[in-house]
């Protein structure tokens, strides 16, 4: 695996990940995401929709939430997850929690933390851990850690034991990596955890630095857990210790504006649960994100923002997280006769081929349809934003993109 | 692939169909061609042409009540080779209702489909989905589950919203009895279904690009299916279908009533058996002269992971397909088999919704390749010995098939061995 950065401003970078995979045969351009699974598949979605996307993600993440409880499964299967999901041609990536789904807290030890299957909790220590990576294969994981800082507002002591743990995981992983044969190959992408606490995040970063990992995660950085200028100052302080040429995935953060804020603190990839979660409330991404100076783009733009501020905040919507502002909610009465695509000029299988009443139809009438249109459509707008932003990294106008997609809020 | 070829055979049989039309007396907007009858049993193989596309006869149709086939998007069910399917009018009368459909002109349109649709008329619904419904003379009444409103559905209404929604073959409104009971409710039913029937043809607005189909009714009685079905031969209607069967009455009973209908029935018109979708039940009616099949049965089964094969079906959310890392039927060419393990989608019924998608597209893959098996058999006048391979695949040994299967073949000639 080898970083090559094409332009770097600042903290910010452009780059792509070469000599991925077994033989080298990917890349992965950054900034950009992950797509997000849950027991390797794209929820909704089956080979075929998940091929009519056009801006497919190199790299697929799995999640010990949904995996763990298959270990017995992996190990007599013996080829690996990207096999046993019909996944052949992608990398993947396997991290602790799924970001989408509930997060428990209370149940990490010194020795071990849990994950969520749907059989309820599994413990894992770092054996555990390990012989898991073993059965699923990934070409990336993350270390074990210890990221139960994330909602207890914690004290200062516990996120210190929070990252000393995770140290002590890292080397225990890293230990253990070098002896698994089936693990030759894979990189491990160290945590650095530390909540809120500058001196741990840096103390996190700093240490993990020191090891063999082949990239960082940032955990505990979630949208729910601190403000994004918070987020911000912390990020900044966590790359000063980390080397130019490893790549920086951050978790639980996916609102665009999030996203954008972060790309320009340093930070190159991010996981793809967003679209995921617009997906499950029934609303379809619609913020704008096109910079191509062509009057057709800029026209269809146009009648975008006119749609945006119509927007009622007394919408309920039946899912824990709430409605942003990058979204419509197809549910809405005033859809039932929208003979529109979700978004004018996307080209996505739901828009060219589907028109809002339709998704809004499928809605009130609780139909499995809505579900996979709606992830076609958000999965293809939200790869489209990372493309659109990689395109403005490279001509040097982020600040109009960020103006673009930030125009569009409430 | 298979897609484009499909096509192009269809483009073929439309102009076929064209010709048919005189050679064998049908109304417009449909052309049936008879191209093969099997010389022992009643079986036939047709092409229906239809305003969308041409049907290859035996056909089973896929049930997309609402709109939609349960997660499959319009493309991979075209791609799966359906050239026709069914939407309910009942449903889609109730949401969205036929002003959006005017809007959206057509239900065609609204859920991108290009090839045929059929509807029901709303009757068979209201009865069995509404507890409080009132059928009178002038139509069913009952009370709307969404708002509670009273909604009177009469022949007229009927055909009304099936106008809006644009099918190319709709149901006539009939009145409905359950199958298993008797007496002077079923004659009432059957007479009634008879004037309901002038009614709806009569309502029909667009006779030049939507067929009308009767519905034989006449409960278990072969007297009263016999009435019924003289007066209604006496209409000029594109199509027939065998209603009032499916119900629950014994196979016993179930297997006459087809067989005495199909004696009765044309054979320039189509036949549509109305609720049977069991593979068995399928090839058995297909002996007995059927042409036209539909069921929600495999996709309302794959969704609770029952997935079909040749020799009945896998429970795939049983603990014992955890380590099976077989495709669900080997020998089977569907997305879902090409692609996945049992092992797989019983690990992925515990997470996501796509599970019940990859054995939906295989159930109705397994469906529509069992008619096209048919299909091919009748055509190359092997039916017969289809029949009992079918049989020998199906069931362990010959004392476990099913006696009403071995008797209503045994009547048109098909011998079991």
């Amino acid at each position: 695996m080898r970083l090559e950065l094409y332009r770097v401003l600042q903290q910010c970078r452009r780059g792509v990940l070469l000599d991925l995979g077994l033989s080298g045969e990917h890349s992965l351009e950054l900034p950009g995401c992950l797509l997000y699974t849950r027991c390797g598949t794209v929820p909704h979605l089956t080979y075929h929709t998940l091929c009519t996307l056009k801006h497919l993600p190199a790299v697929t993440q799995i999640t010990l939430d949904s995996l763990a409880e298959h270990q017995e499964v992996l190990e007599e299967f013996q080829e690996g997850v990207r096999r046993f999901a019909g996944l052949k041609d992608t990398l993947i990536f396997c991290s602790l929690h799924d970001s989408a789904a509930p997060n428990h807290t209370g149940y990490t030890t010194n020795k071990t933390v849990s994950v969520w299957g749907s059989g309820g909790r599994i413990e894992l220590t770092v054996a555990q851990y390990m012989a898991l990576q073993k059965a699923i294969r990934p070409n990336w994981y993350q270390s074990m850690a210890d990221g139960e800082t994330r909602q207890l507002n914690p004290t200062r002591k516990r996120v210190c034991k929070a990252v000393d743990r995770t140290l002590s995981h890292l080397d225990e992983c890293l230990s253990l990596h070098l002896k698994t044969e089936e693990l030759r190959g894979a990189e491990i992408f160290g945590v650095v955890e530390g909540a809120d606490v500058l001196e741990e995040r840096v103390r996190s970063a700093r240490e993990t630095a020191k090891r063999p990992v082949g990239g960082f995660v940032l955990d505990g950085f979630h949208t729910e857990a601190m403000s994004q200028e918070l987020r911000s100052q912390l990020i900044m302080a966590v790359i000063k210790e980390l080397p130019e040429n490893k790549p920086r995935v951050l978790l639980g953060v996916g609102h665009p504006d999030e996203v954008l804020a972060c790309v320009e603190d340093g930070i190159d990839l991010f996981e793809g649960f967003f679209p995921f979660q617009v997906t499950e409330r029934g609303c379809a991404l619609s913020f704008s994100y096109t910079l191509d100076p062509n009057p057709e783009s800029t026209e269809r733009n146009g009648r975008e923002f006119e749609e945006i501020p119509e927007h009622r905040e007394s919408e309920t919507l039946g899912h824990q997280q709430k409605k942003t502002p990058f979204e419509i909610n197809l549910k809405d009465r005033r859809y039932q006769d929208d003979f529109c695509p979700l978004v004018v000029g996307c080209g996505c299988y739901c828009c060219k081929n589907h028109q809002r009443a339709y998704l809004h139809h499928l809605l009130m009438t609780n139909e499995l349809l809505a579900g996979v249109l709606l992830m076609v459509h958000n999965l293809e707008h939200y790869c489209g934003f990372f493309c659109s932003l990689r395109g403005a990294l490279e001509s040097g106008r982020l600040d109009a993109l960020k103006k673009k997609v930030l125009q569009g809020r409430v | 692939m298979a897609a484009s070829t499909e096509r192009e055979t269809d483009m073929g049989s439309v102009n076929a169909g064209v010709s048919a039309r005189r050679a064998v007396s049908s109304a417009p907007p449909l052309a049936l061609r008879i191209l093969a009858e099997c010389p022992v049993s009643k079986a036939r193989a047709c092409d229906l042409t239809l305003p969308h596309c041409t049907v290859n006869t035996p056909v089973f149709m896929p049930v997309g009540t609402q709109g939609t086939m349960k997660g499959i998007t319009s493309d991979q069910l075209e791609d799966l080779g359906c050239q026709i399917c069914l939407g309910n009018t009942y449903h889609l009368g109730m949401r969205p209702g036929p002003e959006i459909m005017e809007k959206a002109k057509g239900l065609h349109n609204f859920m991108n489909w290009k090839n045929n649709l059929l509807t029901d008329s709303g009757g068979f619904q209201m009865v069995s989905l509404v507890a409080l419904s009132e059928v009178t003379e002038e139509g069913v009444r009952f009370q709307s589950p969404y708002d509670g409103k009273e909604i009177l559905l009469s022949p007229e209404q009927s055909i009304a919203i099936q106008n809006s929604l644009g099918s190319d073959i709709m149901m006539q409104l009939d009145d409905v009895v359950s199958s298993t009971i008797t007496g002077p409710r079923v004659e009432e039913a059957m007479k009634r279904s008879i004037r309901w029937l002038d009614r709806c043809i009569a309502a029909n607005k667009n006779p030049d690009r939507q067929n009308l189909f009767a519905i034989i009714q006449g409960g278990l009685n072969a007297e009263l299916r016999k009435a019924c079905l003289e007066e209604m031969t006496k209409r000029e209607v594109p199509g027939f279908a065998i209603g009032g069967l499916s119900g629950g009455e014994a196979k016993d009973d179930f297997w006459k009533m087809v067989t005495l209908s199909t004696d009765y029935l044309p054979r320039a018109k189509p036949r549509y058996l109305m609720g049977v979708g069991y593979a068995v039940e399928l090839v058995v009616c297909v002996a007995l002269g059927c042409d036209m099949f539909d069921c929600v049965f495999p996709t309302r089964t794959a969704r609770f992971g029952s997935a079909l094969v040749p020799w009945g079906s896998l429970q795939l959310k049983k603990k014992q397909f955890a380590k099976d890392f077989q495709p669900i039927d080997p020998d089977c060419h569907c997305p879902t088999c090409k692609r996945h393990s049992r092992a797989y989608i019983h690990a992925l019924f515990k997470c996501d919704t796509a599970a019940m998608h990859h054995v939906t597209i295989h159930n109705i893959a397994y469906q529509l390749s069992l008619m096209r098996a048919v299909r091919a058999s009748i055509l190359e006048a092997r039916f017969p010995e289809f029949v009992r391979t079918f049989m020998r695949r199906m069931y362990p040994s010959r004392e476990t098939y099913p006696n009403w299967a071995v008797e209503a073949l045994a009547t048109v000639n098909i011998t079991l061995d």
